[in-house]
């Protein structure tokens, strides 16, 4: 078993006529990524790549069988092509668009949270498990089968690590990045969970960097509920003091936000903390 | 996006909260017009973006005509925080009986709109926070659109406020709801939200920042940071022309890299290994060759920079695509400094090879790159 997408995943790619859609499509299914449909408004009746386009998601699914989706559509129209997704049942949603206005984003977060629907991302990288689906857009060379579940909020630096733990000789059960803006749908936590109950998963690494309390919350989770060994790695350490909020941010946020809060909370939740992301990789070998 | 006090205010009164009387001038000329309209005693407020411009000596009072004249020299195109004053916004002072504290902002650790207040408003709200935190009542809802009159009633209940001053509040309390919501905001502050000798309230200070995602949807605030531009520096004006992300640093190691996160792990490799950086600078995905070389022009020609480090691990963003930006850079810069190279990922060998031609090693590995550079600046070693 493994984590939200596996080889009987069947995927409707949202924004499919576009650039980033369509080569994205393209490298998806080379991966060996099951897409059975392609949505654009105007654009129904279109190919790409041999996978046929339609209007609306309803009508791609009253032709095919399909479980999850993934949206391309620019960030002015991803609330609507989120809400249609969520709407027509589809399960897990990859919202790999960036620039989402984020009063959208807690719109669809809040609607997927009622229904039970998982949305990875926005501003994400996507979801992999390695040799089974690829439901994103990073590139599937650097990941290979295994058991180690890696989690993180960046896209690049989750790349550099997958390599890192590929080079070692761990390969990973599914790679999951929550997406970097400010909200996002799954969180650490929700994810932790699913490393935790997924029987092909024997350690988690979980990448995280400067910026709010995901970092803590997880630690938190990890002390009280995690049974697997944990690594982390924590990315700006040494950036300046981010931008400020007004008082707000700060009334909210009190200390904890900084790279220094966070290691700390991760190594009193028991977590290995890498000083640097290539010795993750040797880090996992001389733990396991 | 954050909008200066003046503008904050123009939305604020369209929207029917009370504000003090006041005027906008940015030549000294304009003064007299102005105070004509306006009665004493005035104060004087320095538009700058930056927080505690009070402590910082950013606003005068004024109870005399010769003495507005001369606050307002002493204070326009005068620095503050590092940040030059080209507006100033003067006002009638209020009779104030106590200061409340008011805010909705998006809160991203609960993934909620929180609403937050305290009867004990002004300078000292953050202090205020961390000492007495159950001074603060705070309300969470999932979305801006679960706010709701009821929540500002029970907020001015938490504050203690009663009859007259509770439906005042709960009013100004609604009326910031809608701003937050019609404008996209990340934040609107009142600090302090007054209250008056006459049992009034006037938001006495005001501050929205708008989610710059959202600009698209916000022509007025487009046509308000056209007509008072935001002060950026040359590089990040560049930046954001461009579209990546600069942030200036102390250091003498220009650096450049595609993602946030793998830009700052980069930084945090270099300190460890005794460099400093003089800059953060994230491509974003899918960098062009043009978006390649504006950034590193920009990194080679700063005076600080003694050599360049480029970390390219490629996604969505192509090798080649970096290659040619990289080369052409140095050839237009014709700056003299060493660079160094870490490339690999999408079209990694004709990246390596349109490098190779003009002499350039690109190394795979993130961490010997790094080594190299640090090397390069600092003489050998220190670890």
């Amino acid at each position: 078993m493994v984590v939200l997408v596996d080889e009987r995943t069947s995927v409707i790619v949202q924004g499919i006529t576009g650039r980033q859609g369509r080569l994205h499509t393209k490298l998806m299914l080379e991966y060996g990524t099951k897409i059975v449909a392609g949505v654009t408004p105007g654009k129904g009746g279109q190919e790409v790549h041999g996978i046929p386009v339609y209007d609306t998601v309803r009508e791609a699914l009253e032709n095919h069988e399909a479980n999850a989706s993934i949206i391309f559509v620019p960030a002015p129209f991803a609330l609507d092509a989120a809400m249609e997704a969520i709407s027509n049942g589809l399960n897990p949603v990859v919202v790999i668009t960036e620039g989402i206005p984020v009063h959208d984003t807690m719109k669809m977060v809040q609607v997927a949270r009622t229904k039970g629907v998982n949305i990875v991302g926005p501003n994400t990288p996507g979801v992999i498990s390695p040799g089974k689906c690829k439901l994103g857009i990073m590139p599937g060379y650097v990941f290979k089968p295994g058991s180690i579940g890696l989690v993180s909020r960046s896209g690049t630096l989750t790349y550099e690590i997958a390599q890192s733990l590929t080079d070692a000789g761990f390969g990973q059960s599914t790679a999951i990045g929550i997406g970097g803006d400010p909200i996002t749908g799954l969180s650490f936590v929700d994810v932790l969970k699913m490393f935790e109950e997924d029987r092909d998963t024997k350690a988690i690494v979980l990448i995280g960097e400067i910026g709010g309390t995901a970092e803590e919350e997880a630690a938190k989770w990890i002390k009280e509920h995690c049974s697997k060994p944990v690594f982390a790695y924590i990315a700006g350490r040494t950036a300046p003091p981010g931008k400020r909020m007004g008082h707000a941010g700060a009334i909210i946020s009190g200390s904890s936000g900084t790279a220094a809060s966070k290691v700390e909370a991760l190594r009193k939740a028991g977590v290995v903390v890498a000083e640097t992301p290539w010795e993750l990789g040797n880090l996992v070998k001389e733990s396991l | 996006m954050k909008l200066f006090e003046f503008e904050a205010k123009q939305i604020f009164a369209k929207y029917g909260i009370p504000v003090p009387r006041g005027a906008v001038v940015r030549e000294i000329e304009d003064l007299k017009r102005v105070a004509e309209k306006l009665s004493l005693p005035l104060v004087v407020k320095s538009q700058v973006l930056v927080s505690g411009r009070g402590k910082a000596g950013g606003i005068k009072f004024a109870s005399s005509l010769e003495e507005l004249e001369s606050c307002c020299k002493a204070l326009l195109h005068s620095k503050i925080k590092g940040e030059e004053v080209g507006t100033l916004l003067i006002e009638e002072r209020v009779d104030i009986e106590r200061e409340l504290y008011f805010s909705i902002t998006v809160d991203r650790n609960t993934r909620s709109v929180a609403v937050l207040a305290s009867k004990y408003g002004g300078v000292d709200i953050e202090e205020t926070a961390k000492k007495h935190p159950e001074s603060i009542v705070k309300i969470r809802v999932p979305t801006p659109d679960d706010l709701y009159a009821f929540h500002a009633r029970e907020l001015a209940r938490k504050l203690g406020l009663r009859g007259k001053l509770m439906l005042k509040f709960a009013d100004i309390a609604c009326k910031a709801f809608r701003i937050f919501k019609d404008y996209y905001a990340d934040l609107v502050e009142m600090n302090p939200l007054v209250v008056t000798k006459n049992a009034d309230l006037v938001a006495v200070d005001a501050r929205i920042i708008v989610d710059d995602n959202a600009m698209f949807k916000l022509p007025e605030v487009q046509e308000m940071v056209s007509r008072s531009p935001r002060e950026l520096s040359e590089r990040e004006a560049v930046a954001r022309q461009y579209g990546f992300s600069y942030v200036e640093l102390d250091g003498d190691i220009g650096i450049m890299g595609n993602g946030a996160g793998l830009v700052m792990a980069t930084l945090d490799m270099v300190k460890k290994f005794g460099g400093e950086p003089a800059n953060f600078l994230d491509i974003g995905g899918g960098a062009s060759s043009e978006t390649v070389y504006k950034a590193l022009h920009l990194l080679l020609t700063h005076e600080r920079v003694k050599a360049v480090l480029v970390n390219v691990l490629g996604g969505i963003t192509r090798c080649d695509e970096v290659a040619t930006g990289v080369i052409r850079a140095l050839e237009e810069a014709n700056a003299n400094k060493p660079i160094v190279v870490r490339l690999t990922g999408t079209f990694e060998e004709e990246g390596r090879r349109l490098l190779e031609k003009k002499g350039i090693f690109a190394y795979s590995k993130m961490v010997d790159a790094v080594r190299e550079v640090v090397k390069l600046v600092k003489g050998v070693k220190k670890w």
